[in-house]
Order: structure tokens, then C-alpha cells, then sequence
């Protein structure tokens, strides 16, 4: 095979700056002295000063991380479990029951999600007096929830390859099963755990429809935040905000990926 | 850890119960009960109250008295507002993801054909606009598409336009934000398919005189079904309930369901209303969501 401009190379990268441009402006106007997101009046980081003085906008910063951090450590719980029960029990009674509840939080819509959670909630304030009031505790609930299908998916991709002999040279040498899989199946499927955790923590950190559902009075998450503002139009404290994110979410991609390739390297 | 692996020992009988316990019955209590509560409001009454609904069942002296109220359903069928949203949300997804299948096949397969080592870099690149806020790439668009944006500027310096186009507010402006959002959710479970395809179908049909495109055609394109079964579920039906994307980036004319929906919950605070909608488009995307999950099942098959 040589390499050659043919089709579906062209696409590719056709592809690559229909993904890339928005975000490459959005980053260039952040620099904008104008308050007028579209005329260009010179280069500034005063939207940056704005930003980080904006309280509102940093308290939220702050809660989101909070129930992202938590979100995901709960999804990460929960997902391995999951897995493990998905790909290495064989057939169980409740099996495929197991299975849709992974898998359809995956694709149903967040209206959906976010409605019936907050109608669950509602009634068991009704019924059982608890939660007394919704807030950043029942957005955990939410994100864990839905983060769970995520996990799930990335986790039990990642068992269904392991070679099961390491399991078995362990089990011969006479661990219990459960010891076996916290010292023979957790260490080498970490590299999966931390991709769940931090898929998790990213989704999390994004969503605004189920959390406008299910959040109650001052804990509005950032994205909640976000929404409301450019709802109002395009404002540059928002770029600010952008520009950070898709900074910070380059550079922890470009460690994780680094890493991992050493890791690789060293491997061979 | 030594603790934990001391006390795993003692559940080694009971562990497997649990490890299966656990997840089911946190997804039990909040995924599927919710669901059930959402038939339930969506057979009663709006009301003035905390909650604003009335009750399903009630105590009439001794006997318990179930009241189900079914205007919800013909108010909704009695609307045209609704049956055009319901049309113009599953129109709008099916749209959405045959671009997102044109565009995203040839990108999967570009990355599924190159050298194993760049795969991962190529597949990074595809991801990687994912993991920032969706949020904030769909406001992207928003200065992008404006009268006065980026792209009206551009074209009006480089003398292609005279006035400025009106994209932001339109539905072509929603299409272009729904396919910029998901086509990563397309391109990944194609990639996934195509990858594992077996090249050497392809030579030998090459040798035998096939040309270039037939053996892609007769190949490549009915093995990669899976793929795009994925692919498809994973974009047609989330879409048909977006609500952000025809909120930020379409004009008061593109109605879709989760708008109406999102409306009438915070708007209108009728959520009777609200969950009614919320159960008729569970119906709708119930064949669907059947389908990937199937499909779902058939990857978990093969693992064993």
C-alpha cells in the first residue's frame, strides 16, 4: 500500500477542519479587545480578568467539578461491576435485563432522562420525605446514573480481551476468585478504568438537561450557567471560558496519550 | 487493599450476588422506575399544587378509587403543534444521520486503513472535540453562522456575497450543529467495525480483477452492516430528543419535540403534559432502541 491522496483521505480532512474551525474560532475571539464578538479590534486578555472575576460563573465552576469528580468515581464503581457481570459470569438469570439498563441509557434522549428522574424524586419526597430538596446531591444521582453506561461500555470492551490464562495462573495458585480479580484483572485493566473515569468526568461536566431538571434552588452546575448566558447571545467571557476548557482538555488528552505510547514502547 | 481482599474473601460465595446486585438495582431504582413514574403522571391531571398534578389513586371512605385522566393524550392528538413536532423531530434525525453517515464512513475508513500506529493518533483527533463541552462547540456556531459572524464576513470580503446569508436561526443551521455534535458517535463504531474487517477478502477480489470500488462495494460495505446500525442508533435517537442544539442554533419556525416538551415542563409548568410527550416519544423510539441493543448484544456475544 502507498500513500496517496484518494478519497476518503480527502474526507478525513475535510472532516478534521469542519471539527476543528469552529473551535479554532472561538478560541482567536476570546483574544478580541471588542465587546462586538465579530469585529476584530485588536488583541486583549482582559475577557480572561472578566472571567476569573465573574463569581457567579467560578462558584459554578467549582460545583460542577465537585459532582463531576464524584459522578465519575460512582460510575466507575458501578461500571465495573457491571462488567464483570457481563462478561465474565456467562449467563445469569437477569442477564438481559442488566444489559438494557446499560445499554439504553447510551442513546435515550436527555429530556427523557431528566424528566423521570425528576419525577422520581418528587415522589419520594411524596412518599418517603427524602430527598428534602434536589440539588448537587441529585445531579450525582443523575450523572453516576447515566455515566454508568459509559463506564460499562469502555470497561467490559477492555475484559472481554484480557487473556483469561493470567486469571487461571492465579486461581491454580490457589487465590480466591475475588482475590484474583483485585490483584491479576484490576492492575491491568487500569488503563480502562482511568479512560472510564475521565469519560465519565467530561460527561458530566457537560450536561445541562438533566441537570436543569433535576437541580433545585443555587446549585447551578456551570454548563446550567453557560446555557443561560449564551441563550442571551454570543458574550466573549464565554470564549474565555471555552478557550480554557479546550485548552485543558487538549493538553490532558495529549499527557494521557503520551503515556500510554511510552508505556507502549517500552512494552516492545 | 489487604483489608478489602480479606473481606472479598469471606463474600467469595455471596461476591457474585452482589457484584450483580449492585449496578442492577441502582439502574432499577433510577433509570426504569422513573419511567414508571412518567406513565404514571402521565395519566393524571395538572393541577395548581406542590407537585403540580393530581393524584392517580385516592382513598374514597374504605375503597381505594383510581382515577386515570386520558386528556393529556387527546389534547396531544387534537394539536396539529405536537403531531408536527413528533414529524418534524424524527425528519430532522433521519437527516441528520444519513450526513452523518456520508461524512463519517469515509473518515472511519480512512483511519481503519492507515498504519496501525497512527490509528490511535487519527482516532485521538476524532475524539478529542468530543471531550470538550458540547455546549460550548454548539456556541461555536453561533458566532460562526451570525449576519455579521465569521462565515458572512469572510464571504462578503472575499466578494462572493453582497448581503449577508441568514443561516443562524434556520434549520439548516440545526443540521449543521446536530452533524458537527454527533458525527464522533458515528465515526467510532465504524472505525470499530471496519478495523477488525479481514484485508485479505479484498486482495483476492483484486486479483481475481475486481475493481477498486466493486470489491469496496461488495466487500468492504455489506460486512461493515454492524457498524452502521451502531452508528445510526447511536445519532437517529438521541437527536429526536434534542433540546440544546434547535434551542441555541434554530429560529422559532424549527419546532422539535424536546423544545415542546422542555416548554411546556418549565414554561408551562404543566407536567402532566410534559411527561405524556415524554411517553409517546418512548413508543416511537422503542423499535430503535430495540435495535442497538441488539446489536449491543451481539458484541457482548462474540467476547466469549
Amino acid at each position: 500500500m502507498k500513500t496517496r491522496l484518494n478519497f476518503s483521505g480527502v474526507m478525513f480532512w475535510l472532516g478534521m477542519a469542519f471539527l476543528y474551525l469552529p473551535m479554532l474560532s472561538l478560541i482567536i475571539y476570546s483574544f478580541n479587545e471588542s465587546r462586538l464578538v465579530t469585529v476584530w479590534a485588536g488583541w486583549s486578555t482582559k475577557w480572561y480578568g472578566e472571567l476569573f472575576r465573574d463569581e457567579g460563573l467560578m462558584n459554578a465552576v467549582w460545583r460542577s467539578l465537585e459532582v463531576a469528580f464524584w459522578s465519575a468515581n460512582a460510575a466507575v464503581v458501578l461500571g465495573v461491576l457491571a462488567s464483570v457481570a457481563l462478561t465474565r459470569f456467562g449467563r445469569f438469570r437477569g442477564r438481559s435485563m442488566l444489559h438494557s439498563l446499560v445499554a439504553a441509557p447510551l442513546v435515550m434522549p436527555d429530556v427523557i432522562i431528566g424528566l423521570s428522574l425528576l419525577l422520581l424524586f418528587v415522589s419520594m419526597t411524596d412518599l418517603i420525605g427524602w430527598p428534602q430538596q434536589r440539588g448537587l446531591l441529585t445531579i450525582w444521582i443523575a450523572h453516576a446514573t447515566f455515566c454508568t453506561a459509559y463506564a460499562t461500555v469502555v470497561i467490559s470492551s477492555r475484559l472481554k480481551e484480557l487473556d483469561r490464562s493470567y486469571l487461571e495462573a492465579a486461581m491454580d495458585l490457589g487465590a480466591t476468585p475475588a482475590k484474583a480479580f483485585v490483584q491479576v484483572t484490576l492492575p491491568i485493566i487500569m488503563p480502562a478504568l482511568v479512560s472510564a473515569w475521565l469519560l465519565s468526568f467530561t460527561l458530566s461536566l457537560d450536561d445541562v438537561v438533566i441537570a436543569s431538571f433535576v437541580s433545585g434552588p443555587g446549585a447551578t452546575t456551570l454548563p446550567i450557567e453557560v446555557f443561560s448566558s449564551v441563550r442571551l447571545g454570543v458574550s466573549p467571557k464565554i470564549n474565555a471560558l471555552a478557550t480554557l476548557i479546550i485548552l485543558l482538555v487538549s493538553l490532558v488528552t495529549l499527557v494521557v496519550w503520551w503515556l500510554s505510547r511510552r508505556k507502549l514502547k517500552r512494552a516492545k | 487493599m489487604k483489608k478489602v481482599t480479606e473481606r472479598l474473601k469471606q463474600h467469595a460465595e455471596h461476591g457474585k450476588r452482589w457484584v450483580i446486585a449492585l449496578p442492577m438495582i441502582w439502574l432499577l431504582l433510577f433509570f426504569a422506575l422513573p419511567f414508571l413514574i412518567v406513565i404514571k403522571i402521565a395519566f393524571a391531571e395538572s393541577a395548581l399544587a406542590i407537585p403540580p398534578y393530581t393524584e392517580l389513586v385516592t382513598m374514597a371512605g374504605d375503597a381505594l378509587d383510581l382515577h386515570l385522566y386520558f386528556g393529556n393524550f387527546s389534547f396531544i392528538a387534537e394539536d396539529s403543534l405536537y403531531l408536527n413536532a413528533y414529524l418534524n423531530s424524527i425528519k430532522m434525525a433521519a437527516i441528520s444521520t444519513a450526513l452523518c453517515l456520508l461524512i463519517g464512513y469515509p473518515m472511519a475508513y480512512h483511519i481503519a486503513r492507515a498504519k496501525p500506529e497512527r490509528q490511535s493518533i487519527l482516532l485521538l483527533l476524532i475524539l478529542l472535540p468530543s471531550w470538550t463541552s458540547f455546549l460550548i462547540r454548539i456556541y461555536a456556531w453561533i458566532g460562526i453562522l451570525k449576519s455579521n459572524g465569521v462565515l458572512n464576513n469572510s464571504l462578503l470580503w472575499l466578494g462572493l456575497i453582497d448581503e449577508p446569508l441568514a443561516i443562524l436561526n434556520t434549520n439548516l443551521a440545526v443540521y449543521i450543529g446536530i452533524v458537527y455534535a454527533y458525527l464522533p458517535f458515528m465515526v467510532l463504531p465504524l472505525y470499530a467495525n471496519l478495523v477488525k474487517h479481514d484485508y485479505s477478502l479484498i486482495e483476492a477480489s483484486q486479483d481475481l480483477g475486481a475493481r477498486r470500488f466493486t470489491s469496496f462495494w461488495q466487500i468492504t460495505f455489506p460486512l461493515s452492516r454492524n457498524g452502521m446500525i451502531a452508528g445510526s442508533m447511536l445519532v437517529f435517537i438521541p437527536v429526536v430528543g434534542e433540546y440544546v442544539i434547535p434551542e441555541l442554533l434554530g429560529g422559532s419556525s424549527s419546532i422539535v419535540i424536546g423544545k415542546v416538551l422542555w416548554q411546556e415542563f418549565f414554561n408551562n409548568r404543566d407536567w402532566p403534559l410534559a411527561s405524556s410527550l415524554a411517553l409517546i416519544m418512548l413508543v416511537l423510539l422503542m423499535i430503535p432502541i430495540h435495535l442497538f441493543r441488539k446489536f449491543q448484544d451481539k458484541e457482548w456475544e462474540d467476547a466469549k
